[in-house]
């Protein structure tokens, strides 16, 4: 059971309560070729995660037992696999709540199944990049194709999505990134303005790269329009 | 360098506010300035009657005396037969010796004899003194006096200032002066008797030291009465004061303490007893609204799960419905489209709760109107072409940023366009944004049917439909305009509406640019520049919000 020849698109853990739901998410998945297992009850889902090593988790925030926010918060302790929350509060408290326990997205029920797909892909996509290809940003450096960053010699953890967006600002030091534009080139979205997301993940990453969370040199708030890559600090250009 | 005259306006405006702020303050400042004004009037009563009786005595006494001097003078004269005029000044001279005071009696007074002079004959000045060494006769002798002695028989008297030569001094005295005649010779002589007034100033200035000393007292003692009394009536309503604005800033459990049985005491049994009803109606309007927004969210979140799996199931029959048969097919796209509706009159009514429960949350950061009118055009293209309309922007160079909530904005300025383009009879619907001041504006313009009188303030009612035969047939959930309005309200903002039938309509939003922010700019009006130049059959009627 464990040894389940993987999909090719991918592996979902759907943590849902609602059979119904789960079951229609099931077959969602399944015609646009996902590979699929559920887990009704909070209690089983860490169990169940390590059991099935998914590629993406899709976890409803009310959940019997453990609710998803507690659910979240231990897959995330001891993975960086993408997670989307499914909620059905589109309350700005628990949106963050729900991101600032460690999912990468979110989305509102009720929603359409390709909205769905759409984002379980953004999250999927890999980096196409087969040549090895090196940035800095700051006193960074990433190592795109290997998915690493490091400072000095020491690599830090990021999440894909933390990566993604590393990544997305590195690659084009020049520009300003509108956090719409952000939203589409990292999450996946389109024509989506809710900046929560945005502002929960910059949050986070900035705390595992800044020396100085509170005054951030390598990703820099633009007011008013958006973020980009800080100039690159005096400190490398010292001998 | 201090600034002196800015100090004393510092210190006056303080002083101002004082009075105008502490009733306590002005009572004691009015209690004072009024006793100081009746203790001065008191006073110089007082000083006034005083000093009359004082110098009556002592005028009557010193009159008595100096008429007898002056009868004894004359009749002495009258009794010497003075025969060679040598004789004259040695008799005079004897004769004012007897009559002046000896030994302890020496400054009683002093006796100055002017003259001669001759009869009828008024003198410039004075000559011939004798008497009272120590006296300045020239400055002594007041002129007017002198011409009255010389001019007439009888005695005369007047007050004024006594200068002594030896001690060098003035002191104010009582002068009276007669004529002496010498029946000899025929010269005639001005007699005057100088009595000081030394002690009879020095009483005065005692009493009026006392006077002034009791007056500064009674001030100080009525200032300190009345700031005794004012604090027990302004100590309660002070206190009051302070309960009563904890009560307005929320804290309902606030009481006044009631002791005794007096006004105070009924003041702030009264004020609790409003306290008390206040804070159960407040408490009991919160639990409703509470258990309201709760029951909308509750029933809102439990339709959600359902409504995500119908929605799934018809999504996929939607995508399969070519293999379906005609009706079926039809079926599947009607529950598509359904679905949609019944989605969003589901958030809308979400979102109408969260309003009425006061629980709507802004969420601040710098949009720009501009920014914000181009994603709703991008978002609403598809449903423009439709419609068979077109989305023009007329967007200014100048950026006009705004703080605000850039969800909120994006749903008002959707939910305007939404409703511009299904009401546009397939017009082109123009948007447009300005800033000035503190305030940024954006209209939206369409060349629909437009609105007739009276309707500009209807269309933002809740499921307000201009006509609800027609308008059934037209999507939107009928809350899109109460919910945009509501969200500018929000902001601190304005939505309002502009419409002439025939002429379409014209919707515009205000927004401080900052929270608090007046409204007091119009960076676009409310009517379009263009109203009136068009021209539509008006048999359509509008309908209401999408």
């Amino acid at each position: 059971m464990t040894d389940t020849p993987r999909s090719q698109r991918g592996r979902v853990l759907v943590v849902d309560d609602d059979s119904s739901l789960a079951e229609m998410l099931t077959i969602v998945l399944r015609t646009e070729g996902f590979d699929s297992r559920v887990c009704g009850d909070g209690d089983d889902a860490l169990q169940d995660f390590r059991a099935y090593r998914p590629d993406v988790v899709l976890l409803d925030l009310m959940l019997p037992g453990q609710d998803g926010i507690d659910v979240c918060r231990a897959i995330r302790g001891e993975s960086t696999v993408p997670i989307v929350m499914l909620t059905a509060k589109n309350d700005t408290i628990d949106v963050v709540l729900g991101l600032e326990s460690g999912a990468d997205d979110y989305i509102v029920k009720p929603f359409k199944p390709k909205e769905l797909i759409a984002r379980i892909r953004a999250r999927l996509r890999k980096h196409e990049s087969s040549a090895p290809e090196e940035l800095s940003i700051g006193d960074l450096r990433i190592d795109v194709s290997g998915h690493t960053v490091h400072r000095d010699d020491v690599e830090l953890a990021l999440t894909p999505l933390e990566f993604d967006i590393l990544v997305c600002l590195a690659r084009r030091p020049w520009q300003v990134f509108t956090r719409e534009v952000l939203l589409e080139q990292v999450w996946g979205y389109r024509h989506a303005a809710d900046t929560r997301l945005v502002n929960v993940h910059m949050q986070r990453l900035r705390s595992k790269i800044e020396c100085d969370p509170e005054n951030p040199t390598i990703v820099v708030t633009v007011r008013g329009i958006g973020y980009k890559a800080g100039v690159v600090s005096a400190r490398s250009d010292l001998p | 360098m201090a600034r002196p005259g800015a100090r004393r306006r510092e210190n006056s405006l303080v002083d101002h506010v004082l009075l105008r702020t502490s009733i306590q303050a002005r009572v004691v400042v009015f209690t004072l300035v009024l006793s100081t004004v009746v203790a001065m009037l008191f006073g110089w009563v007082v000083l006034r009657q005083v000093t009359t009786g004082v110098l009556d005595a002592k005028q009557s006494a010193s009159l008595n005396q100096a008429e007898a001097g002056f009868d004894s003078a004359q009749s002495n004269l009258d009794s010497t037969d003075i025969v060679d005029p040598s004789d004259e000044g040695r008799e005079l001279s004897a004769l004012i010796d007897v009559l002046s005071p000896h030994d302890q009696f020496r400054d009683d007074f002093r006796i100055l004899l002017l003259g001669p002079f001759a009869a009828g004959q008024v003198s410039e000045t004075v000559r011939g003194v004798r008497g009272a060494p120590d006296l300045d006769p020239v400055r002594t002798i007041p002129t007017a006096l002198l011409h009255q002695v010389e001019a007439a028989p009888g005695t005369w008297w007047q007050f004024s200032r006594v200068i002594y030569t030896s001690p060098l001094k003035s002191e104010p005295s009582l002068i009276v002066g007669s004529r002496l005649t010498i029946n000899v010779t025929g010269n005639e002589y001005a007699m005057f008797y100088v009595f000081p007034l030394t002690e009879q100033q020095q009483t005065l200035s005692v009493l009026r030291q006392a006077l002034i000393t009791a007056a500064a007292l009674l001030v100080l003692l009525l200032g300190l009465i009345a700031w005794l009394v004012t604090r027990q009536v302004v100590t309660p309503v002070r206190m009051a004061r302070r309960i009563a604005e904890r009560v307005a800033a929320g804290r309902l459990e606030e009481r006044m303490q009631v002791r005794g049985r007096d006004d105070i005491a009924r003041l702030s049994g009264s004020f609790n007893q409003m306290a008390q009803t206040l804070q159960r109606q407040i408490r009991e309007l919160e639990e409703l609204s509470r258990v309201q927004h709760r029951f909308v969210a509750d029933v809102s979140h439990e339709l959600r799960t359902p409504l995500t799996t119908v929605r799934m199931a018809a999504d996929l029959l939607h995508e399969n419905r070519d293999q379906f048969d005609a009706s079926t097919r039809r079926a599947a796209e009607l529950l598509q489209n359904e679905l949609d509706r019944f989605e969003s009159l589901l958030t809308d009514l979400l979102e109408i709760s969260r309003f009425d429960a006061g629980v709507a949350v802004l969420e601040l950061e710098p949009v720009d109107l501009r920014a914000a009118a181009r994603r709703v055009a991008d978002r609403c293209r598809g449903i423009a072409e439709r419609h068979g309309s077109e989305i023009v922007l007329r967007l200014p160079d100048r950026p006009c940023t705004t703080e605000a909530d850039p969800r909120r904005i994006d749903r008002i300025v959707r939910n305007l366009v939404v409703n511009a383009i299904e009401h546009g009879m397939e017009e082109r619907v123009v948007l447009t944004c300005a800033s000035k001041g503190s305030v940024v504006a954006l209209t939206v313009r369409d060349y629909g049917a437009g609105l007739t009188q009276g309707q500009d303030a209807l269309v933002f009612g809740r499921f307000w439909r201009a006509d609800r035969a027609r308008a059934r047939t037209r999507g939107g959930t009928g809350l899109g305009l109460s919910i945009a309005k509501e969200d500018a309200e929000l902001h601190g903002g304005r939505l309002d509406a502009w419409g002439a039938p025939g002429q379409g309509s014209q919707f515009r939003l205000t927004l401080p640019r900052f929270p608090g922010a007046p409204l007091d700019d119009d960076p676009l009006p409310l009517k379009p520049g263009d109203a009136g130049r068009v021209r539509r059959p008006t048999t359509a009627v509008r309908g209401g919000a999408p």
